[in-house]
């Protein structure tokens, strides 16, 4: 093709090009005109009091992203995380309750989780079940082992106000969190030998181990990865809330981590994903959902609105694809 | 007189009942090129499998450079220099070049440790095309973005990159145009200007073999059935062969 990059006279086309070519530019471009629209129309959506609220919209969402956005990438999918985020704070919960520090339950209570990632992944992996499916029977699995060992009712989050305040209770404390690890699976994602491997291996799993990737092992890994995730989530929002809720978390927190990686740009067939655009994702539908509810639409409509997002999303996401592969010619 | 880098004798390869290979023996000397020619089910496919450590042979010996060996895994052929590709490239589309040409050899930085030395990958991608001929816009070009001859030029890079000495090329010109072939065929000659790499090609197209091999084998129903110099044959000859033995075959 001659139409390159070079060849477009104008500096301004040139631009447009370099913002075509830039990954996560559709969904930015979509966060930057909501956060002005919403703002345009109700001037307190970027006030201190409402940005605070808006942090605990996007936070958890962001996080669980990012462990769904590895398994997108190598081909796969967790549909057990939220109920891994409703889990891990009742095994601190039992922790402390039978004389741990606070500390050791959390880490024991995310050892737990890691386990659960095992599961899923050596099902996955080994028996050759699909994740879907696997993962699906995990989520009820760990639904019903939750109810029965809390006999359905919320407990009171312990710990002191300090490490309370350090884990999710602070204002900003769990967004913080999220930025954070955002920020670490970004650059494991681009920079580690384990981020290649990931995408190798979702990108063509014989090519992948034909050159002696160790498949089973990435995908299991990023199951672990994912189950840890979703439970330190889970006691993020634990200590934030003061309360451990048996139903808190669930599908709808991750289909929201899942809508968050989609409409950030991992495609659902693996091979290829952002952690930045799971993270612009999440702050999306974080922003629709707090504008919205600003404007005074009812949950209800909430969930049309985020249907229609993800699909015109998706359908940009595409097509705009197709352009920057021409611009790159 | 030093041995062949690479060695069959009286190869065979069963399913069950059915009989891929009945007994082939082949060489290839260091430097050399080799064309095997066949039609479909001729049994090629399954000699390249037994060749790079795919699969084993039912009966038959294999020697690397002189020394016979049982080809246990394709790990176990690569650690004695045989090298492959296939033709569906192995390479991963959403990958740039030069990570493609690295895939799990890739270069790490001391520090911070754990992290991938980007640069001195680019740089030692760029060299080992250069080094081969071969020109490609920017080795952070994704691999999707790039021609299938390109594609092709990557893996054969990917696969010389390592110490190999044997190089087998399932089909390296299979579905290209005369651009496309052009650039794959330059290379190939390039490599073997380059000195000791043995080439074994399964092809398609007797024109082509004939320009690149040094030598052609004609494999038909797991056996070969004409082996001659390119300088000693020509594409009418081995199509005449070809098509006695279809009549031949038809009338009975």
């Amino acid at each position: 093709m001659n139409s390159g990059v070079a060849a477009r006279p104008s500096r301004l086309g040139a631009a447009i090009d370099r913002f075509l070519r830039w990954r996560e530019a559709s969904i930015v471009l979509v966060a930057v005109l909501l956060i002005v629209y919403f703002q345009s129309a109700n001037e307190n959506f970027l006030s201190e009091a409402n940005l605070s609220t808006l942090s605990q919209f996007i936070a958890a969402s962001a996080i669980i992203a990012c462990g769904e956005v590895m398994l997108l990438i190598c081909g796969e999918i967790d549909l057990s995380v939220g109920q891994v985020f409703a889990l891990a704070p009742f095994l601190m919960h039992f922790g402390t309750d039978a004389g741990m520090p606070i500390v050791v339950a959390l880490l024991l209570s995310l050892v737990a989780c890691g386990v659960i990632g095992l599961i899923n992944g050596a099902i996955t992996v080994m028996l050759k079940v699909p994740s879907f499916v696997t993962t699906l029977g995990t989520l009820y699995l760990l639904n019903g082992f939750t109810l029965t060992i809390s006999h359905g009712s919320p407990v009171e989050t312990g710990g002191s106000e300090a490490f309370a305040d350090i884990m999710g209770a602070a204002s900003y404390a769990e967004i913080i969190w999220a930025f954070g690890i955002v920020g670490i699976m970004h650059g494991v994602l681009r920079q580690t030998r384990w981020g290649l491997h990931t995408i190798a291996a979702g990108g063509n799993l014989t090519g992948a181990a034909e050159a002696g990737i160790h498949v089973a092992r990435i995908k299991i890994g990023n199951f672990v990865l994912t189950s840890v995730l979703g439970g330190f989530t889970g006691i993020l929002e634990a200590f934030r809330i003061s309360s451990t809720d048996p139903l808190a978390g669930g599908q709808t927190i991750m289909f929201l981590a899942v809508a968050a990686g989609v409409i950030g740009g991992t495609p659902l067939a693996g091979g290829s994903g952002t952690i930045i655009g799971g993270l612009v994702g999440a702050i999306v539908l974080g922003v629709l959902k707090d504008g919205l509810s600003l404007q005074g639409v009812n949950a209800f409509a909430f969930d049309m609105v985020l249907g229609a997002a993800i699909l015109i999303a998706m359908i940009s996401n595409i097509h705009l694809r197709k352009l920057r592969r021409g611009a790159a010619r | 007189m030093t041995p062949d880098a690479l060695r069959a004798e009286g190869i065979t390869k069963r399913f069950g009942p059915l009989t891929a290979l009945a007994g082939v023996s082949m060489h290839v000397a260091p430097g050399e090129i080799l064309g095997i020619l066949g039609d479909n089910g001729a049994g090629k496919s399954t000699l390249m499998k037994i060749l790079t450590g795919f699969q084993p042979q039912t009966t038959g010996t294999l020697y690397v450079h002189g020394q016979e060996v049982a080809l246990s895994s394709v790990d176990h052929a690569r650690s004695l220099g045989i090298e492959c590709v296939y033709q569906d490239l192995a390479l991963v589309n959403g990958l740039s070049v030069f990570h493609n040409m690295f895939l799990n050899r890739e270069i790490m930085r001391s520090f911070p440790p754990g992290m991938l030395n980007n640069g001195a990958m680019r740089r030692r991608a760029r060299e080992v095309l250069a080094d081969i001929g071969v020109s490609i816009p920017s080795v952070d070009l994704e691999v999707e973005r790039l021609s299938g001859g390109q594609r092709q030029a990557v893996a054969v890079a990917r696969a010389v990159s390592t110490k190999a000495r044997i190089l087998l090329l399932d089909e390296p010109l299979a579905a290209m145009g005369a651009r496309e072939s052009a650039l794959i065929i330059d290379l190939i000659l390039r490599l073997k200007a380059k000195g000791d790499l043995s080439i074994i090609m399964i092809m398609h197209n007797y024109a082509q073999t004939l320009e690149i091999a040094d030598r052609v084998m004609l494999m038909q129903h797991g056996t070969v059935t004409y082996e001659r110099k390119s300088s000693e044959t020509s594409v009418a000859e081995l199509m005449e062969i070809v098509r006695r033995e279809y009549r031949a075959r038809h009338a009975a």
